[in-house]
């Protein structure tokens, strides 16, 4: 209920630094808050949870993604509508409202104010401040080249700002290290360069003739129109849904939107659990869950075992969390947000056993079901496409090298098909060493042989582990030569 | 697929089946480390923290093998290996097991606590005191005494709030 608070003061693992409090208004209601939070975050430590509604104005909507890519939060800010109020950063005295259907357009000149209009250009455009383009913008700065990052959120990292555990893999790709502060040493890395622009709440929304690429920034309302020699887009991926009855109540969420509720703003999520879906994301949710102090009820897997690593299980199993394998959720249940959430037993044909129904009394049910790479700008921009189950969707086919059938259009990590932050490191700067190359930079012997250590690092050892064949399979089938990249390209591919 | 994955957890009789065990006579000379990480999955952070050069890895993705001789059970790798899969178990003092867990959660751990001991399904087993603690990078390397027989059992701590 609003009123009580969900703000966690103390955590195992990270210490909260929350700004100046301020208070906003929400349905003419005051709110406290913290500079530095987002709305949304705000509102949901103080106790709501209902964030729109359908369309028809019957059913009410929660939070989901948390990271501005799904629609369950557009409300009304400062009198302009469809504002996603999860990547919306909190000011005094800002007035929200709920949205209830269709919005009222915003014809007021007090609302669309002139927007200022800005012309840059860049060796190097890179859209996403996630673990590619990050590493991608330290490697090209440091070459001293001209770059320009692009990111909707309001601060770079991309999803490794939620993520508290330590990575795995090799120390030389940041292996040991909790996500969240390889994160922040990036970030304040390319801060610091003077030839790398950041710019935030900035949304590339589309790729033009001339290599011209539109971005609509917020606070200020700005609007850049990039012209670079280069482009890499690292635009990661967005969580995917199921399909059950009433899986739009609140309290159902993306198991990433918990993450940044918890992990990034110090807001717990809810106070009881069910989690569905083992794979890496749903297990190492389940651990940051008891962290946070909410109680895991239970995590079901359609799958008769774990689908993510076994160490991650072990970790949840040795604090009692229980398993259970070939069952996913049929049902929630709740009026305005989910008090009981049902699962069932599946028989071969993935269709519930009558009869094997549980029924669990939780505030909160995590969808841990797999992601979906943001493809939408390298549709947009005429590259070459393919769907590929193993990579979560539709990614763009692209050389060793990373670049796709688009000249000059480079991709990386997640938005490549979905793997780790760890290979989205090393695909970040196998695209930025290629760039470099491109354009003439740095030294072109010691770039290749960085390049090709790369190369064999990704391939022959990293990608040769059992546990991500499944994604090594995927990346094989989108991935060509020089050769059958010209093919692709005149069309004869 | 191996049992393990369909289960959630691991038993002893698996993991010596992969090896991952030392001998009876080396835990009663004295603590080693034990790596409860029978996958083949990309890391090797391990390998690259122990200060001893005891753990052999020659693919990143290669199951951690730790030698007895070399390994001297200093619990450098207990906070830093990203699974939290690893344990030190230390059956060199008669009438109990001396077990070092990692441990990332609140009320943070004291020496001269008495905590629940869990097994890996997450069921108490028994209790157990503190008696030595330490900490890098916010993960906790808890030292406990537990019950001699329980040794390859106890593999969690819960300290209950006041």
């Amino acid at each position: 209920m609003p009123g009580s608070s969900y703000r966690i003061v103390e955590h195992p693992v990270i210490s909260f630094k929350r700004g100046r409090r301020v208070v906003f208004y929400y349905n003419d209601r005051p709110v406290e808050a913290y500079i530095g939070e987002t709305i949304l975050a705000a509102l949901y430590a103080a106790g709501y949870r209902v964030f729109s509604y359908s369309l028809d104005g019957k059913r009410p909507r929660g939070a989901f993604c948390m990271i501005g890519k799904c629609g369950s939060c557009l409300s009304i800010v400062d009198g302009v509508p469809n504002t996603r109020i999860c990547i919306e950063p909190v000011r005094e005295g800002v007035r929200v409202y709920r949205q209830e259907g269709l919005p009222t357009a915003p014809l007021s000149k007090n609302v669309v104010e002139p927007v200022e209009w800005e012309e840059a250009e860049a060796d190097a455009l890179i859209i996403g401040g996630g673990p590619a383009g990050l590493i991608a913008a330290k490697t090209l700065g440091e070459l001293g080249l001209d770059v320009v990052v692009v990111d909707d959120q309001p601060r770079l990292g991309g999803q490794l700002v939620k993520q508290t555990h330590r990575f795995f893999g090799s120390r030389e790709y940041w292996g040991g290290i909790r996500g969240y502060v390889i994160a922040e040493k990036l970030a304040r890395e390319i801060m610091g360069m003077k030839n790398v622009r950041v710019i935030l709440q900035g949304y590339a929304y589309g790729i033009y003739s001339d290599n011209r690429v539109g971005v609509a920034v917020r606070n200020p309302l700005k609007h850049v129109i990039v012209k670079p020699k280069m482009i890499l887009a690292g635009t990661g991926a967005c969580e995917k849904t199921l399909w059950f009855e009433n899986n739009d109540l609140p309290g159902i969420m993306g198991a990433g939107g918990a993450q940044t509720l918890m992990n990034e703003y110090g807001v717990r999520p809810g106070d009881e659990a069910l989690v569905i879906g083992s794979g890496n994301v749903g297990l190492i949710v389940t651990y940051q869950l008891l962290q946070a102090g909410v109680r895991v009820k239970g995590l079901a897997e359609i799958m008769d075992h774990i689908g993510g690593w076994f160490v991650h299980a072990a970790k949840i199993r040795r604090l009692g969390v229980e398993f259970y394998f070939k069952h996913t959720i049929i049902k929630a249940i709740g009026s305005d947000r989910v008090e009981k959430a049902v699962i069932a037993e599946m028989d071969e044909n993935y269709q519930p056993i009558p009869g094997s129904e549980k029924v669990f009394d939780v505030d909160l049910v995590l969808l841990a079901v797999g992601l979906q790479p943001n493809y939408s700008l390298f549709s947009q921009a005429g590259a070459a496409m393919k769907y590929v189950p193993e990579l979560g969707g539709l990614v763009p086919v692209r050389t060793w090298f990373m670049e796709t059938s688009i000249p000059g259009l480079y991709v990386a990590g997640d938005s490549s098909g979905v793997e780790e932050a760890t290979t989205a490191f090393i695909e970040g700067e196998i695209a930025a060493l290629s760039i470099a190359l491109r354009l003439g930079a740095g030294n072109r012997g010691v770039l290749i042989e960085k390049r090709r250590k790369l190369l064999d690092y990704l391939w022959k050892e990293y990608r040769q582990s059992p546990v991500v064949s499944r994604a090594r399979m995927g990346k094989l089938k989108v991935t060509v030569s020089e050769e059958e990249m010209e093919k692709i390209r005149r069309g004869e591919a | 697929m191996e049992d393990y994955k369909a289960r959630g957890y691991i038993t002893p009789e698996e993991l010596a089946g992969k090896g991952l065990l030392p001998s009876i006579e080396r835990l009663e000379k004295g603590p080693i480390a034990i790596a409860e990480c029978p996958e083949e999955i990309p890391c090797n952070i391990c390998k690259n923290v122990c200060p001893f050069n005891a753990i052999r890895m020659d693919r990143i993705y290669d199951i951690p093998r730790i030698d007895p001789d070399k390994c001297i059970g200093c619990g450098v790798c207990v906070p830093q290996c990203p699974g939290l899969a690893i344990f030190i178990v230390d059956l060199s003092k008669p009438g109990k097991a001396l077990i070092t867990l990692p441990y990332e959660f609140l009320p943070p751990p004291r020496k001269g606590l008495i905590v629940k001991l869990l097994d890996r399904t997450g069921r108490v087993i028994g209790e157990g005191r503190i008696v030595k603690v330490w900490s890098y990078d916010k993960t906790w390397a808890v030292t406990v005494e537990a019950p001699r027989d329980k040794y390859m059992e106890v593999r969690a701590l819960w300290i209950p709030e006041k």
